[in-house]
């Protein structure tokens, strides 16, 4: 249960064998999905300019290889609850473009109907329970469905993410020490994006955060969270510890927000340098590169995100506002669905 | 009709609990020190024994944890019961509760079928910490239920569609009654339905609305109150509020006392008073009257923790006044 940050170039090659497999396909999908969320929420910007989104805008810019990269090694069965820089897992698992646009715009077509706003959504019939905005609160809820699996000895996982601002509640030390003792089937992913709002590393915490897994009893990794496929690989390495009964992971995805907290901040804390920095190593430009290289056409797949993001964009804006009558329904459940199975693209899902 | 026996409202509580288990093996509790030991007042006593760890499941301190865990777990499918040691300690998990708990509904159709249980109110000096009266916290938090059974049968009934109910339940049971109150229970598992509440007496010169502990209290100062005809309305639920019953009681009575423990403000008896004044303003006789607890924390000693607590003589003293207004 090392804290493995820096791994012994000795295990390099027994973990090249055992590296989880992405094919050609899987790896056009990667691209496709980090494009995807980076074309919708620049389409949802231009709507929000457009005064067509009521309230705020957050995205995820710069940090597209986190979500899709670590939401692509989850099963179908496996469930998870998406945060608001992390568009990508909820179009792996299967949303359409189209659901997010109307969630911005409070627009029935929405998972919420116009209940809730921005990203605070998820879809129960892909299995993903939506975030609130106090954090990390989700990360309890996923340790719960993690105990459903564990109760029931179902080899399932619950995945979630949080920023490193998270990681200073008290909440978080809840979710890792239960983890912990009770060794969940649960991926945490800390996303490290420099600022939680404002507040820089420095004054968040004394010791980087993926230190502290080896005190709860389980794995602390950490990755290029600008690299989708060191992304993927710490998860379904974590997914499959999980699975077989391993227990918990913590991986620490290193990236960085390059816009600002919203659409209203104009990030001044932000030093130039260090955007400049980070722009160099744009997770989406440095995919694109990798797979052109390697002769896969990256236009076509820039054509067709293009044309669905427009297609969905058309169908969002003809879907309605709601009927302000149902303003005062669904405080009380009736009865108890199942949440249903998410999309689960990674090729060894293929059945 | 099953057999009945006579049990504590505590063993009531036990009961409904652990068939509730027997039947449905989603059901498991979770809580501070409820295993091995049996929880702080012995409700899951001989639980881990018969369902194992698992299932009763000892946390560590975070309440927030077992509040937070509780939602995804019932989410999945389970049925958990949580446990605060004491109901004060809800302040430490409340924020799982009314963020996420009581909005997963609705804004996700997303059943959270989970209860709390809280042990709470005063008169045994818990100090501060230790005895108070948080119903209507939740009661400003849409989406959670509220139940507060003052009889063993109903104690047993009510966990039981608490646990069935798909939405979360805040089931306040009153430290008090524990070992004070006992009744004939029906074996087997039965469900007291929410939203109803149940006539602890029939009267026809006042109405006392109340529930919990204060059910008791308020028989015990209207038995003999100068041949006075009282009746006794114990809500059972809070939310719902079995708002037709109290005003069917209202109309027939005319006068109104309410009766609480909690602290006096922006509580039950606010909302009860608005509703009869909004609903049956025609029909009453003369103001509605509130007893319950000042607007101060609950202090140990105990002859401040009378002072604070309504006592039978403040109950007969407000009904006295208000039956010769």
């Amino acid at each position: 249960m090392a804290t493995t940050t820096a791994r012994p170039a000795a295990l390099d090659s027994q973990r090249e064998a055992q590296k989880a497999k992405l094919t050609v396909d899987d790896r056009r999908a990667l691209l496709r999905y980090m494009l995807m969320m980076r074309g919708a929420e620049e389409r949802a910007i231009t709507l929000y300019r457009q005064v067509k989104v009521p309230g705020s805008f957050y995205d995820g810019r710069g940090q597209e290889a986190v979500s899709v990269g670590s939401a692509f090694a989850l099963a179908p069965r496996d469930r998870c609850c998406v945060l608001h820089r992390d568009l990508g897992a909820h179009f792996v698992r299967g949303l359409r473009v189209g659901q997010y646009l109307c969630n911005y715009m409070g627009r029935t077509g929405s998972p919420t109907g116009g209940k809730d706003g921005n990203m605070h959504f998820g879809d129960p019939r892909l299995g993903c329970v939506g975030m609130v905005s106090m954090l990390p609160d989700m990360s309890l809820v996923a340790c719960g469905l993690a105990l459903a699996f564990q109760m029931r000895r179902e080899p399932r996982v619950a995945m979630t993410w949080f920023g490193e601002g998270s990681t200073a509640n008290g909440v978080w030390h809840e979710a890792m020490n239960i983890a912990g003792i009770r060794k969940l089937p649960v991926v945490f992913i800390l996303e490290n994006n420099q600022f939680a709002y404002s507040t820089p590393n420095e004054h968040e915490f004394a010791v980087d955060p993926v230190e502290r897994a080896q005190g709860y009893g389980f794995s602390g990794v950490k990755v290029d969270g600008n690299d989708v496929e060191a992304v993927f690989e710490a998860a379904a390495e974590a997914c499959e510890r999980a699975r077989g009964g391993g227990g918990p992971t913590l991986i620490e995805a290193v990236t960085m927000r390059m816009h600002g907290h919203g659409a209203h901040d104009d990030m001044r804390y932000v030093p130039k340098e260090l955007l400049e920095e980070w722009a160099g190593r744009d997770p989406i430009d440095r995919y694109r590169t990798r797979l052109a290289g390697e002769g896969i056409d990256v236009g076509a797949i820039e054509r067709e995100v293009a044309e669905e993001i427009a297609r969905e964009t058309e169908w969002a804006l003809a879907q309605p506002m709601p009927e302000p009558a149902t303003a005062t329904e669904g405080v009380f459940a009736t009865e108890d669905p199942d949440l249903g199975d998410g999309a689960a693209p990674w090729s060894r899902w293929a059945s | 009709m099953n057999a009945t026996s006579e049990i504590t409202y505590l063993q009531a509580i036990s009961d409904g609990l652990r068939e509730e288990m027997r039947a449905d093996e989603s059901v498991f509790c979770m809580g501070e020190d409820i295993g091995a030991f049996g929880g702080a007042f012995k409700v899951t006593d001989g639980f881990i024994e018969e369902f194992g760890a698992d299932r009763v499941w000892d946390t560590p301190l975070a309440e927030n944890a077992i509040v937070g865990t509780a939602v995804g777990a019932a989410v999945e499918g389970l049925r958990p019961v949580c446990e605060m040691q004491f109901a004060d300690f809800i302040a430490c998990g409340f924020d799982e509760l009314v963020n996420v708990a009581a909005k997963l509904h609705y804004r996700q159709g997303l059943a959270v079928p989970m209860v709390v249980r809280l042990p709470s109110g005063g008169g045994f000096s818990g100090g501060p910490f230790h005895s108070q009266n948080p119903e209507a916290w939740f009661l400003q938090s849409p989406g959670l239920k509220v139940v507060a059974p003052s009889t063993a049968e109903d104690a047993k009934g009510l966990i039981a569609s608490a646990i069935r109910d798909p939405n979360p339940v805040i089931y306040l049971e009153h430290k008090n009654l524990y070992r004070h109150v006992k009744g004939e229970v029906a074996e087997g598992r039965y469900e007291t339905p929410l939203g109803e509440a149940r006539l602890a007496r029939e009267g026809s010169d006042l109405t006392v609305v109340t529930y919990g502990a204060m059910v008791h209290t308020a028989l015990e100062a209207t038995e003999d109150l100068e041949g006075a005809s009282v009746e006794v309305l114990d809500l059972r639920t809070l939310q719902p509020l079995d708002t037709e019953a109290i005003l069917r009681s209202v109309r027939k009575t005319s006068k109104v006392v309410v009766l609480y423990e909690a602290t006096r403000s922006c509580g039950v008896g606010a909302e009860v008073a608005s509703i009869v004044a909004e609903e049956a303003f025609e029909d009453l006789d003369g103001p509605v009257v509130r007893v319950c607890a000042p607007d101060v924390p609950i202090p140990f000693s105990p002859p401040l923790e009378r002072a604070v607590l309504p006592q039978v003589d403040d109950v007969k003293e407000a009904c006295r006044e208000l039956l010769a207004y």
